[in-house]
């Protein structure tokens, strides 16, 4: 068995793969937790103050939703230089997972956040109705109402979030930020190593089968219509 | 117990005030039904709407138990909305949620009972609109009857004093319709709830309300005791409505007299008038004939009632129009 992978994919070091694959999984791990974190409120925040909804805010709307826009149209690869000040004031470091982890944040925060919006938008408005008549502030509407009843479109977003972190985290190889990307990037394109390209790109497929098969999962066990 | 005083309503669509509720007065009683019938774009879903604040009145006062509501601040309005129970048309329940979790929801928001005493009141609740075996099922594996009594029992949660019902029946069958209304009628008498119930159906008016008002184009045309509006309309979308509920065509209900002979009358009968033999009782004595031509005899709540259009012919009119106009019925020469 040995022999035949060495003979097969004779440059790829599996040590390094395996370091490489712990690497995305934490780039990935970290990344995802705090967009969630931070994403959410921010998903919440534009859903509330949108046209027609509970504070609607036309300014500040705009404003947040120009915000969002700005950051979502950067392209990642661009965001992800010229964010390295940042990451250095932030992590200490700008390489390796710690210095991935602000860029990968900062691009896929305002994309779940939108996602977020979209799914809180889906909520049908007679169920806000209906809460607004047993005399709920709006922060009892949010946590009893809208986030229960959007549930399932959350944990959609939280694994479409997903699915593009992986590819960020790929990128991220190009500025030094380690993993399975940067493994692609540098042995298999830099000193053409097909076989080492062929691992790596297979473990990011089955990286994205695992999320989004666990995502639909998740969604199906949280639909109730 | 809900006093209107010259409240309206308008929304600014594009610069524009588009009128939805033209200044109005209203007055419901304590532990009545009362209903509001109109088509849709009437105005009785603003109506509705401005009782428990979900719309804001442009001018007017609107008093509840002798409570501006109108006045309340944000806390005051989100206690005032405790006492005050609503149910949808769509029912509006939380598809993340059970049956039981959705009837407790109120009280969970109010946040004023154990968690024992939550379970023992959600119970209750359930008994009461029969759904005590669907208590750990979702709203999307009940029946659309058994939603809008998942509804009624969300609603009851906190003790309201008043249930407001937006066309709650509107998406259900006839029979579970009936069965709905008499659920709501039940709960009217064994809590002296008051109901404020809007929908675009005479017939689920005929069957619950105590008292009734028409709206048309954001003005309220007509109201009144449900027998008197329903048996003597007097504005014509009132007269349309009744119509619908007899399933008559306007046209169709003149045009077959047409070739009638004779006098054609319509005879009203309300109460215990409704069973006594009057017709057959003047025909003997004057010597009349009657046909009839339409008729209808059913119950408006609890009332008896009888309408008959006849047409007399032969005999002695005079002293026939006479002893009906004497007896205790209501009487109206057609022709």
């Amino acid at each position: 068995m040995d022999a035949l992978l060495t003979s097969l994919l004779p440059n790829v070091d599996w040590l390094e793969i395996w370091q490489a694959s712990l690497d995305t999984l934490s780039m990935l791990g970290g990344s995802l937790l705090f967009t969630t974190v931070l994403g959410l409120p921010l998903g919440v925040l534009l859903f509330l103050t949108s046209p027609r909804q509970m504070f609607e805010q036309k300014t500040f709307y705009g404003f947040l939703s120009l915000l969002v826009n700005i950051l979502r149209s950067v392209p990642f690869v661009i965001l992800l230089i010229v964010m390295i000040p940042f990451t250095v004031l932030v992590t200490g470091t700008s390489l390796g997972v710690a210095g991935a982890i602000p860029p990968l944040v900062v691009g896929a925060t305002p994309f779940f956040a939108r996602l977020v919006e979209t799914a809180l938008r889906e909520v049908d408005r007679g169920i806000i109705e209906a809460t607004q008549a047993m005399g709920a502030t709006t922060r009892q509407i949010v946590v009893n109402a809208l986030l229960p009843e959007a549930l399932p479109g959350i944990f959609a977003a939280v694994t479409v979030t997903a699915i593009t972190l992986v590819s960020y985290t790929a990128m991220s190889g190009l500025i030094g930020g380690g993993g399975l990307g940067d493994l692609a990037v540098r042995y298999g394109y830099q000193r053409y190593q097909p076989d080492v390209m062929l691992v790596t790109v297979v473990l990011l497929l089955v990286l994205v089968q695992i999320l989004q098969t666990a995502g639909d999962k998740l969604v199906v066990h949280f639909s109730r219509k | 117990m809900i006093n209107f005083h010259q409240v309206h309503k308008a929304y600014r669509v594009g610069g524009h005030d588009i009128p939805a509720l033209q200044p109005s007065d209203l007055q419901i009683a304590r532990g009545e039904v009362f209903g509001i019938i109109g088509h849709s774009g009437a105005g009785k879903s603003t109506l509705l709407r401005l009782i428990n604040r979900l719309e804001e009145p442009s001018g007017g006062r609107i008093q509840i138990d002798g409570e501006d509501v109108t006045a309340l601040d944000a806390a005051g309005l989100r206690r005032f909305r405790q006492r005050v129970g609503m149910i949808f048309q769509h029912f509006n329940l939380l598809s993340s949620k059970t049956v039981a979790a959705n009837v407790a929801l109120p009280l969970k928001l109010a946040g004023v009972l154990s968690r024992s005493a939550m379970e023992a009141r959600v119970a209750e609740l359930l008994a009461r609109v029969g759904l005590s075996e669907h208590a750990n099922k979702y709203p999307a594996q009940l029946s659309g009857g058994q939603k809008q009594r998942v509804g009624i029992a969300r609603a009851l949660a906190t003790e309201p004093k008043i249930l407001l019902c937006d066309e709650a029946t509107s998406a259900l069958d006839p029979q579970t319709t009936a069965s709905v209304l008499q659920l709501l009628a039940q709960i009217n008498r064994e809590l002296n709830l008051t109901i404020v119930l809007i929908t675009h159906e005479m017939d689920v008016i005929r069957r619950v309300c105590d008292r009734v008002a028409v709206m048309d184009a954001g003005v309220i045309v007509e109201s009144g005791a449900v027998a008197d509006v329903f048996l003597h309309p007097q504005h014509a979308t009132t007269k349309r409505f009744v119509l619908e509920a007899e399933q008559v065509d306007e046209d169709e209900r003149h045009d077959d007299f047409a070739h009638v002979q004779g006098c054609i009358l319509r005879l009203t009968f309300q109460g215990q008038a409704t069973y006594a033999p009057l017709l057959g009782t003047v025909a003997r004595e004057t010597g009349v004939d009657y046909s009839i031509l339409a008729g209808r005899i059913d119950h408006i709540k609890d009332t008896p009632y009888g309408q008959l259009t006849l047409a007399l012919t032969g005999g002695d009119l005079e002293a026939a129009l006479a002893r009906f106009t004497a007896a205790d019925v209501h009487m109206e020469v057609l022709r």
